[in-house]
């Protein structure tokens, strides 16, 4: 017993939250911030004008109100994004190859789990369970969608990137861009044999869906909710098990020593003993892991999925792994939760701040945006170490 | 080696790709009929695109005894056209080519149907949309161009109408950042604001799943009513997730809202508080009885439920296989022209559908459109058909 | 051991006067095969196909070029006046192949994923739907709510004048989006060009507020055309009406007309891409392609290069994307999607990255496979399905068959299935590029020794 606390190290499993608080911290106060100050200044200019017609607030007010909402909503969000960018980090790592096809790693996990909850749903134990059962059944999807997502992920590699390694960085990305775009209809392709539909809905069980309120902020003439879903909840609490999870593995275990050596230098690894493929198959594996989970928590978070339900979400994580430095793993956290907020912040307040002219539906592009600005000024990621170009 | 490997390899590709287009020359019938279909039957649209086609196939079983028993063997030809512009135009050149094909039931996407239809305009072929909202496509005036549904720029107003019939002082009006969607809710935001309403946001979103970000902005206002133009299956996850964030006022949606997967995703939350209205041009069950047999006969051939538009893709190929009809026997029960066709269409006088009553005016739109005004009732998904009419109006569309 | 057979049988033809035969009847044959069966997706194969056996067999280069010309210029026009659908296909094949030159020129031969080739395509057909429509008038009104009696800015002849001016716009568009990204790594430039792609159709969605630039998901018609003189179509029928068997129309011979430019376009795209190819920047390209430090160390302006590319590949995109808003006379967001430059890749990528042959190849079996094989397959087996017939063997009733099984809706898992497949197995493409292939001969040969 006592030999294994020792053998894991305490320190190894706190750091990654103690940097996770400091981080969601820094950047809601930053964004912050930067919300109220173009509050101030617009305050007093036509934009202020036309709020204060609509909502009979001022601008300020109406910033500082809605700010406690926004960044929780932004911190859930983050946390998603975060889960399916440690898919992508974990390879990218080790390979220093995009796994394109982490997005639809992803939405397999998310079909696997929720088909498994319709068959329970239909089989009628859904409603009739308890609020343990249910939170088990869950755990069980999750598990479940894991394994699945964490199979696919090591037959794609086994398939269609272990042939390509020693090419050119770019061919395997084009074959991954490929399995990406076949697993998208494999997915519509079975779905519409075995149930003739490929919207799968989460069906609604237990208590997931209630919300907790915080209590309520004033507005004008109106009170603002502040409260969060319990789904939410398990979503954030899940990938912070998710980040911890893994940075053991990896910093803390034989397995992780080798997947770190290989990623240092693939050919003096192997020479060292390890097995370089079994390695890079375990690495796939971790990936998809994390990817089924983070499929079938999205589904948990959003009730809808179809099978082209990976591809945006997956770029955002690409984005958020880049922003933190892609291949650090506390670095896909931290780039998730910037990115989360972001997206929120400006899917909140952008349309009111420039009068409807460009609102939400610029929400998308922003981690775009964000991606071709991080890759031009800090192309090492928040995080990252300069990563130079291997050959 | 590797060049001539190359050249070979070629050559087989180009040889099995004659290959496999063998068989492809069925002889044709000398009394032998086709009727397209044209919908997305791939990619992300393909829910909605794969039901209009069934829908439509559902009805050449079911209606295509008439013409049977005159001699004809009447066939569907369904084209995918990938919710793609350029596809629908080389499909629909493809289906005019074909001499068989007399009529196309077709497209989704009014974005597809406008140049295609030009297509089917220069050879005088029919086209019955079941789904093309978009005022354009009967505004250019065609003869051979018809649609079974409203107008966006009628049924916006008409859900403007109700907001304020039901005593609603401000909206917040949200759209799916498609022509269907935002078609509507631009006609919805004008009307609005021309009777007072206030309108606290208008905005477009191509989001799926995450709401968050836009519902800061609605829940702020607390508007009476949300708006939402666009289909179900983001329309049911933002109500949702409204309600949920204590939203306790009205939902108001369109006819994409008519699912009943929309109480599959959104449950309880349809009905509670100010509670959940959509208007659309396809009445329930109770006023269309041809609508419950057509549901249940639907289930039972396919094993899903349709989709919105469904029963408008087998409307549509009723008008068509009654206007061939038609055509026929007034020719002597020769196979009638696509001008005969194209004609008969726009003679057909009341036509009983399962989703309404057709006759078209001189643009191809129906005379009166009839729109109701539903309230969702129950929060189980098999109940959706005992959803109640909260109002009926029957509109002409506007005479430009 | 096939293909061996078929290689030898391919030498042994491939000489002498035989070539000449084999072409003249591959022509005549697909010609009269059309003419005979208007309809036939296989007569038009066998037509399509004489292109290739006339790239393939060894003949005077004259000779190809003439009959080519003529293949090109007269039978197919009046081919696909008879049966417009067969004109639609030749179209789109030329619109792809000249986007999948273009986007060969940065893929293939200066080694830049670009995923987001649409965009500059999107440049182009935007630029001349909003200058040759009526959407100048338009911007003040919310999309659909605009009145049907506005005037048009420019006069449809404008269109030669914007031919030019895309190519300048696009260009200018790619050294844009050049400029910061293309100092990345080759995986996070595709990423970024990924991003760019989808950045510009969010645009042009979102552009109908607070001034209504692009009438939003919407799409703006009715687009003008260049006018068409009635002479040129009375001309077209007094010579040709014969053959046609009906009256050509105006519309048929815009799509003629429209055929022509794709065409030239085409050949201008080849002419210059060859030239630039056999130039100091072509080798420069060759040298960042295959070892971006070395050619660094050589000396050669690694960003202006990369960006020459970026520039002359957008270029292209630009000029077809007017050719395109002006032929459809319509143009909306949706044709700019992601899918579109995944399907342009998958071309350049089939056909053989850095090939010109190749790129062409590539356009026409993926549009072919996309227009009218699987179609046509997904066609026959809905006729199989209202018909009677039962598979033999297994017994199994056509009607039975699963409607999920239409072969024409599963385009992302032809496209995916092509990336794949050829990357693993023949990473050079079908008709692999030259230097490519040279390299690869002499490998071969020393591995034979």
């Amino acid at each position: 017993m006592n030999r294994f606390v020792q053998s894991i190290n305490v320190n190894e499993l706190i750091r990654p939250l103690g940097q996770l608080m400091v981080f969601s911290l820094g950047s809601a106060i930053a964004l912050s911030g930067i919300a109220l100050m173009l509050a101030l200044v617009l305050d007093q200019t036509a934009v202020g004008l036309a709020l204060q017609d609509k909502y009979n607030v001022t601008l300020y007010t109406y910033t500082l109100i809605n700010l406690p909402q926004v960044v929780i909503d932004g911190l859930t969000i983050g946390f998603v994004y975060a889960a399916i960018a440690l898919g992508y980090t974990m390879v990218y790592g080790v390979l220093e190859f995009i796994n394109f096809a982490h997005s639809e790693i992803f939405a397999v996990g998310a079909f696997i789990g929720v088909e498994f909850l319709i068959a329970m749903d239909s089989s009628g134990l859904l409603r009739s369970a308890s609020i343990g059962m249910s939170y088990l059944l869950l755990i069980l999807a999750i598990l479940l969608g894991m394994v699945a997502a964490g199979g696919l992920a090591v037959t794609v590699e086994r398939v269609a990137y272990r042939p390509l390694r020693g090419a050119s960085r770019l061919v395997p990305l084009i074959s991954a861009i490929g399995v990406s775009f076949l697993l998208q209809d494999v997915i519509r392709l079975v779905e519409g044999l075995t149930t003739g539909d490929f919207n799968r809905i989460f069906p609604s069980f237990g208590n997931f869906d209630q919300r907790l309120n915080f209590g309520k902020l004033a507005l004008g003439a109106t009170n603002i909710n502040l409260g969060i879903s319990i789904k939410s909840i398990i979503v954030i609490v899940a990938a912070m098990l998710m980040l911890i999870g893994l940075n053991y593995l990896v910093n803390a275990t034989r397995i992780g020593k080798a997947i770190r050596a290989v990623a240092q230098d693939r050919h003096t690894a192997s020479l060292m003993g390890i097995n370089v493929n079994r390695i890079i198959s375990i690495t796939f594996l971790v990936g998809g892991l994390l990817g089924g989970a983070a499929g079938v928590l999205y589904a948990l978070k959003f009730t809808r999925i179809d099978p082209f339900v990976g591809f945006f979400p997956g770029l955002k994580a690409f984005a958020a792994a880049v922003l933190g430095g892609i291949g650090n793993l506390t670095g896909a956290l931290l780039g998730g939760i910037v990115l989360g907020m972001l997206e929120t912040f400006a899917g909140s307040y952008m349309g009111v701040f420039t009068m409807g002219a460009a609102g939400s539906e610029y929400k998308d592009i922003f981690a775009f945006s964000i991606l071709i600005l991080v890759l031009i000024f800090r192309p090492q990621g928040l995080m990252g170490e300069n990563v130079g170009q291997k050959a | 080696m590797f060049n001539h490997m190359s050249k070979a390899l070629s050559l087989f590709v180009a040889a099995s790709m004659t290959m496999a287009t063998c068989g492809m020359a069925l002889a044709a019938d000398a009394k032998s009929i086709k009727i397209a279909t044209q919908s997305p039957l791939s990619g992300d649209q393909s829910v909605v695109g794969v039901d209009i086609k069934r829908g439509a196939e559902l009805a050449l079983e079911q209606l295509g005894k008439p013409l049977a028993d005159m001699g004809f063997k009447v066939e569907l030809a369904p084209f995918d056209d990938q919710a793609n512009p350029d596809t629908g135009v080389a499909n629909a050149k493809r289906i005019v080519s074909d001499p068989a094909i007399l009529a196309v039931v077709g497209h989704y996407n009014s974005g597809v149907q406008i140049p295609s239809s030009e297509v089917y305009h220069t050879s005088g072929l029919a086209n019955v949309s079941p789904a093309n909202t978009n005022p354009k496509v009967t505004t250019r005036g065609y003869l051979e161009v018809n649609r079974i549904v409203g107008r966006d720029d009628v049924q916006g107003v008409v859900g403007a109408d109700f907001a304020l019939g039901l005593g609603a002082k401000s909206v917040f009006v949200i759209h799916d950042k498609t022509a269907y969607g935002q078609g509507i809710a631009e006609f919805f935001k004008k009307r609005a604001e021309e009777k007072g309403l206030k309108v606290l946001g208008f905005e477009g979103t191509e989001e799926k799943a995450n709401f968050d970000a836009l519902l800061s902005p609605i829940l702020a206002g607390s508007p009476d009513l949300v708006y939402f133009g666009g289909m179900y299956s983001q329309a049911a996850v933002l109500f949702k997730q409204a309600r949920e964030r204590g939203y306790a006022g009205t939902f108001l949606s369109d006819d994409g809202f008519d699912s009943s997967d929309a109480t599959k995703i959104a449950g309880q939350t349809l009905i509670d508080g100010g509670g959940t209205y959509y208007s659309t041009v396809s009445g329930p069950a109770a006023v269309y009885p041809g609508t419950a047999k057509f549901i249940a006969d639907f289930k039972a051939k396919f094993n899903s439920d349709p989709q919105p538009f469904a029963a408008q893709g087998y409307d549509s190929m009723a008008i068509v296989l009654k206007a061939i009809e038609n055509a026929a026997k007034a020719g002597g029960n020769a196979t009638p022209t696509r001008e005969a066709v194209a004609k008969a269409i726009r003679e057909l006088k009341d036509f009983p559908g399962i989703t309404g009553t057709f006759t078209f005016n001189n643009i191809g739109d129906p005379i009166v459109a009839k729109y109701f005004v539903i309230k969702v009732n129950s929060a189980d998904p098999a109940k959706w058909s005992e959803n109640s009419i909260v109002e009926t109006l029957d509109i002409a569309p506007p005479q430009q | 051991m096939i293909s061996m057979t078929i290689r030898q049988l391919f030498e042994q033809i491939n000489r002498g006067y035989w070539p000449y035969a084999i072409i003249l009847a591959h022509i005549v044959l697909g010609t009269a095969m059309v003419y005979s069966t208007p309809r036939s997706s296989i007569a038009f194969l066998v037509l399509i196909t004489s292109f290739f056996s006339l790239y393939y067999f060894k003949a005077d280069i004259r000779f190809k070029i003439i009959v080519g010309a003529i293949l090109a210029l007269i039978v197919i026009p009046i081919v696909g006046v008879r049966n417009i659908f067969y004109l639609e296909v030749i179209f789109q094949v030329c619109v792809f192949a000249a986007l999948a030159l273009g986007l060969n020129i940065v893929v293939g031969f200066a080694g830049l994923l670009d995923l987001g080739y649409v965009a500059f395509y999107a440049v182009g057909a935007y630029l001349w739907a909003f200058f040759g429509s009526q959407q100048f008038y338009v911007l003040h009104f919310a999309p659909g709510t605009q009145p049907s009696n506005l005037p048009f800015l420019l006069p449809g002849d404008a269109f030669y004048l914007f031919l030019f001016l895309a190519i300048i716009v696009a260009a200018f568009t790619g050294i844009l989006l050049g400029l910061p990204v293309l100092r990345l790594r080759g995986d996070y430039l595709a990423i970024v060009t990924l991003g760019f792609g989808e950045v510009i159709r969010v645009l042009a969605n979102n552009l109908d507020k607070p001034l209504n630039f692009t009438n939003g998901p919407q799409g703006i018609t009715p687009i003008q055309r260049p006018t068409m003189p009635e002479t040129v179509v009375e001309w077209f029928n007094n010579v040709f009406g014969g053959m046609i068997g009906h009256k050509a129309s105006t519309a048929d011979l815009y799509n003629v007309m429209f055929y022509f430019f794709a065409l030239m376009v085409i050949i201008v795209i080849i002419f210059v891409t060859r030239r630039v190819d056999d130039s100091k920047i072509g080798r420069a390209w060759t040298a960042v392609r295959e070892d971006e430090t070395a050619a660094i160390a050589m000396g050669i302006p690694l960003v202006r290069m990369k960006l020459a590319a970026f520039a002359l590949g957008a270029s292209f995109a630009g000029v077809m994307g007017v050719l395109l808003a002006a032929s459809r006379t319509f143009i909306s967001p949706e044709s700019f999607s992601f899918m579109q430059s995944i399907g342009v890749l998958s071309m350049v990528i089939l056909g053989g990255s850095g090939s010109i042959p190749g790129a062409i190849l590539g356009a026409a079996t993926v549009t072919l496979l996309n227009l009218q094989i699987l179609q046509g397959f997904s066609l026959y087996l809905s006729e199989l399905r209202q018909s009677d017939a039962v598979i033999p063997l297994i017994n199994f009733a056509w009607r039975d068959l699963s409607t999920q099984l239409d072969p024409a809706k599963y385009q992302r898992l032809l496209f995916g299935l092509i990336l794949i497949l050829m990357m693993i197995f023949r990473p050079g493409g079908l008709i692999p590029a030259k230097r490519r292939k040279r390299r690869l001969a002499s490998d071969q040969a020393t591995a034979e020794q």
